[in-house]
């Protein structure tokens, strides 16, 4: 599909290097500004570009604020009393201009950024990405690889420099899938299927957690997202398929019923119609004798 | 016969909700035995309970929203000192009891604490400013404010009988339906909220009736205090948004009590539905909050500068604005759903069109300060504070406008520290700003200055040492509600918060003792002319406290500043106005129809809850019985003889002349 691409000012096109964004901010490491990715870069180059157009008129704010408020205490004789002084037309005309200029060239960097980082768009590159369907439940991560014909419980792995294309769904409640360094947080809903478009540049291993809060095991809700070279993740894919076990609908269905976290696990052999019926609805995980 | 209710409700195995419900229970026994001993059952029953004086109501209303205060600041130290010590451990409050803390915690501070504390200085302030006698429905507002507090009688009724929701301060659904949450907790949440909601309707109809048709001859619109336009403003947003909120938790409660399918997983249901739904509700919410703490900040940053509010009009237009888009903004709460770049782009910049008009206002308040003599008084220091404190926070909230900003820190505590530095820094700056500022006013004596600026700086530097951390941990990817974890980089920030949580702790506590300081040393807080600031509006008129009729002639209003107008002319003529002929007054009778409507609907909601279904029918019963028991009275109004009328209005006029004679000899300006 043609999409309209609109002009990336330099100002936030982002660079992705880990150097750039974090020049001397060292306990941010492993956060959201320290990105290891085009997704990540982008959303944290706008967050900073955001925080330098707006900081142009806090700051000064700020300052006056607190200016104001010395000179014209009440001991002040120097300062000169305006009893009666309670309109300008010019200050007004500054009053309303600045915040609307501020924020009149924010919402460009709004409107653009919307569009350009929005999860769904493909990342442009010339290598077709991996596809991964991934699955919330109470409390762990489903990841299913269709192509490779593997699936694995709270881990990704990912080859490096490589675009990912996320299908996402919930087998349960509402969840959001995170990786901090790789950007483009995203809702996990049930009978919903969500996009999601990432890569790591690099290889390493981030952390990744559900973002919105879905119960009792909430916090256990994390998972390891591995990049790996590209002959690492073809090893991975092959330690998986030498895994005994198999996802099907009744392997899905109990590990769905079970509401506990569960220890990291790969599964050699997939179901392959098994994404499509939850994001359908036809599996559903909640037991009738639920009151 | 009671339903779902055994002895197995009360947590005795659990020792923390169980001794805090146990102090609670013998706490308030205790004070009801004081009571007795006294003897002070009528006068409360008389002078309070049944009381339908908008004054007493807001009296009534704020110390309603400072006690749910405390309770929700308890809460905030149990997750607090949780977090502190659940790194790569459990720490002391298993999921069970932390989620339901984090839940009473939003619901109690929103809902029992802000918006009582907020609704109270509007109820205490507006008919004062108005120069009116009371609100237009009397009996209404005494029963909006007795079925708030059954709501937040509900929600604490909850620590120890059964438990309350765990699904955070929004049932966000499918979690909150009853194949995930089977228990009463969410009963609890959604009858608490319903029944408080329609209390809170109730006072929106009721003060924009009153701003719209009772004032003083001679105030037009344009002659309106500020505090009163952000209260026409925030009444607009609850009767347009609260319906919705009603609504929304109705469609649940069919879900979970009817088998209904609005937001399950199964039957068709789509919880997206309800986030929208809630959200259109939840963000005026947000501008329901603030529009009024801003108008408290006008009224206090005018007075302590000794000037008129600067761009008077502009404050009306960013007011009504802000009204107006606050309803057109809500999808920005949950940009990560994946609504795609054009819905997101358009949600984000409405959204930074409302950051216009805030600085539009947050401009004039300098300009309202710039060539003023400011007296640095603990009201004014809170001005301060709130905009230093607050600009930051309307940063952030913008930077979170921003669609792929918020993709990186949706759900994280950056999205915490940000919407508590707006409604701390925001709405509770204000709500302590408002309660020193019209102290005086409603108890004759001023709060003791020395402990209120020990309170403002423990509270001020307790909030950045809490909440700036937080911003850090966001940015580190730190999500929100969780009660352990494992990432070291996370274990400082959460660390310098718990010790923030210990500063703003000590502001509590010297809010506490400045109460009693200035109790017991009220003599010399004297405040005997009615205006102890040196104000500007028609509440300053009256004595402190206002006798019950407020106004012995209502005033004629000329000007927009019509006290100081009236100063003025006293000062150049080196008169008081000259007074007509005292004539008597009638005014509304006491009802106890709010009390005992908001005591059955108590019941109600209680049998609701556990399923009771007798307690549940008779409650409506009584409760339908009350309200026609009320629309067949007789009397509603009874006189002040015109001799009453002229003796008290007598007294505030002799102080006044005092004061008088004083600025005479003084010879200048106030």
């Amino acid at each position: 599909m043609a999409r309209f691409r609109f002009p990336r000012p330099a100002l936030f096109a982002g660079s992705g290097k880990r150097s750039s964004v974090l020049l001397g901010l060292s306990p941010l490491l492993g956060g959201v500004l320290d990105p290891q990715g085009p997704a990540a870069s982008g959303n944290a180059q706008i967050l900073l570009n955001a925080v330098a157009i707006m900081m142009a008129i806090v700051a000064p704010t700020i300052v006056a604020t607190m200016v104001f408020g010395w000179w014209f205490r009440a001991s002040n004789k120097r300062a000169t009393y305006l009893p009666n002084w309670d309109y300008s037309g010019r200050l007004e005309l500054i009053v309303w201009g600045i915040p609307l200029l501020v924020v009149l060239f924010l919402s460009g960097v709004t409107w653009i950024g919307s569009h350009d980082l929005d999860p769904a768009r493909p990342i442009a590159s010339p290598t077709r990405p991996i596809e991964v369907r991934v699955v919330s439940l109470d409390w762990k991560w489903l990841f299913i690889y269709p192509e490779e014909g593997v699936a694995s419980v709270n881990e990704i792995a990912l080859p490096a420099g490589r675009p990912a294309h996320f299908s996402l769904t919930s087998g349960t409640v509402m969840n959001g899938f995170f990786v901090p360094q790789l950007g483009g947080m995203i809702a996990t809903m049930n009978g919903m299927v969500t996009q999601l478009n990432l890569q790591a540049d690099r290889p390493g291993d981030y952390y990744g957690q559900s973002t919105q809060f879905s119960g009792g095991g909430f916090s256990d809700m994390h998972f390891l997202l591995r990049a790996l070279p590209p002959t690492s993740f073809a090893q991975w894919v092959e330690d998986a398929r030498k895994s005994t076990k198999i996802l099907d609908e009744d392997a899905y269905l109990a590990m769905a019923r079970e509401k506990a976290a569960a220890p990291r696990a790969l599964y050699g052999s997939i179901d392959k119609a098994l994404f499509e019926n939850i994001a359908a609805r036809r599996l559903l995980v909640e037991t009738p004798e639920t009151e | 016969m009671f339903g779902k209710l055994t002895w197995a409700a009360i947590p005795w195995d659990q020792p923390i909700p169980l001794f805090a419900g146990a102090f609670v229970v013998v706490a308030a026994l205790a004070v009801l035995l004081w009571i007795g001993v006294k003897g002070y059952f009528p006068y409360l029953w008389n002078e309070w309970i049944t009381s339908v004086d908008h004054k007493r109501i807001g009296v009534m209303y704020v110390l309603l929203g400072l006690v749910m205060l405390l309770r929700g600041f308890v809460d905030a130290v149990m997750m607090r000192t949780q977090q502190a010590v659940a790194y790569q451990a459990p720490g002391y409050l298993p999921p069970h009891h932390y989620d339901q803390i984090f839940s009473a915690h939003g619901t109690i501070m929103i809902f029992f604490a802000a918006m009582p504390i907020v609704i109270g200085l509007m109820n205490f302030v507006v008919p004062l400013q108005l120069g009116a006698r009371d609100v237009a429905f009397p009996t209404l507002n005494s029963t909006g404010f007795w079925l708030t507090a059954s709501g937040a009688l509900l929600v604490n009724i909850s620590l120890v009988v059964g438990e309350f929701a765990q699904t955070g301060w929004l049932p966000y659904p499918p979690l909150s339906e009853l194949p995930y949450s089977p228990g009463v907790g969410v009963d609890y949440y959604l009858w608490a909220l319903l029944i408080s909601g329609v209390g809170t309707l109730m006072t929106g109809i009721n003060f924009v009736t009153t701003i719209l048709k009772i004032r003083a001859p001679g105030m037009s619109y344009m002659r309106m205090s500020m505090f009163c336009w952000t209260a026409l403003a925030s009444n607009m947003l609850i009767v347009a948004a609260f319906p919705i909120l009603t609504a929304t938790l109705i469609m649940i409660v069919l879900d979970r009590y009817l088998g209904f399918h609005f937001f399950t997983n199964d039957g068709g249901g789509n919880m997206a539905m309800f986030v929208n739904l809630i959200w259109a509700w939840g963000h005026p919410e947000v501008y329901i909050l603030v529009l009024p703490a801003f108008g408290v900040f006008s009224e206090v940053i005018s007075t302590f500068s000794g000037k008129p509010l600067f761009g008077y009009r502009s404050m009306v237009i960013a007011t009504l604005g802000i009204c107006i888009i606050s309803f057109v903004v809500w999808l920005h709460h949950f940009f990560t759903m994946g609504a795609g770049g054009d819905v997101n782009a358009v949600f984000g910049i409405a959204t930074s069109i409302i950051a216009v008009v805030t600085g539009v206002k947050i401009y004039n308040w300098l300009f309202t300060m710039y060539g003023g003599r400011i007296r640095y008084n603990t009201p004014m220091l809170w001005s301060l504070g709130f905009l230093v404190t607050f600009v930051v926070g309307g940063m952030t909230g913008v930077l979170l406008a921003v669609p792929p900003a918020d993709f990186a820190l949706h759900n994280s505590l950056f999205v915490i520290a940000h919407f508590h530095n707006v409604i701390i820094g925001g709405v509770l700056f204000a709500a302590f700003a408002g309660v020193t500022f019209w102290f005086p006013k409603a108890f004759g004596f001023r709060l003791h200055e020395g402990w209120g600026v020990a309170v403002f700086w423990f509270t001020t530097i307790g909030f950045y040492v809490t909440f700036f951390p937080l911003y850090v941990a966001g940015l580190l990817g730190m999500t929100r509600r969780l009660q352990h974890f494992d990432v070291a980089a996370w274990r400082p920030w959460v660390l310098i918060a718990s010790a923030g949580v210990a500063i703003s702790a000590l502001g509590m506590i010297c809010q506490i003792v400045q109460l009693v300081v200035s109790i017991r040393r009220r003599a010399e807080l004297l405040d005997p002319t009615g205006d102890p600031w040196n104000g500007r509006s028609l509440e300053w008129a009256t004595a402190s406290p206002p006798p019950v009729f407020n106004f012995a002639f209502l005033p004629q209003v000329n000007d927009q500043e019509p006290y100081w107008a009236i100063k003025q002319r006293a000062i150049e003529t080196q008169h008081l106005a000259a007074v007509g002929e005292y004539l008597p007054i009638e005014m509304p009778r006491n009802s106890a129809t709010g009390f005992l409507t908001s005591f059955f609907a108590t019941l109600t909601g209680f049998g609701l809850i556990w399923h009771i279904w007798w307690m549940v029918i008779a409650g409506l019963v009584a409760a339908y019985a009350g309200f026609v028991w009320f629309a067949w009275r007789d009397e509603d109004e009874y006189e002040i003889p015109a001799s009453e009328v002229q003796r008290l209005d007598g007294e505030r006029r002799r102080a006044r002349e005092e004061w008088l004679a004083r600025e005479g000899n003084l010879g200048g300006v106030a």
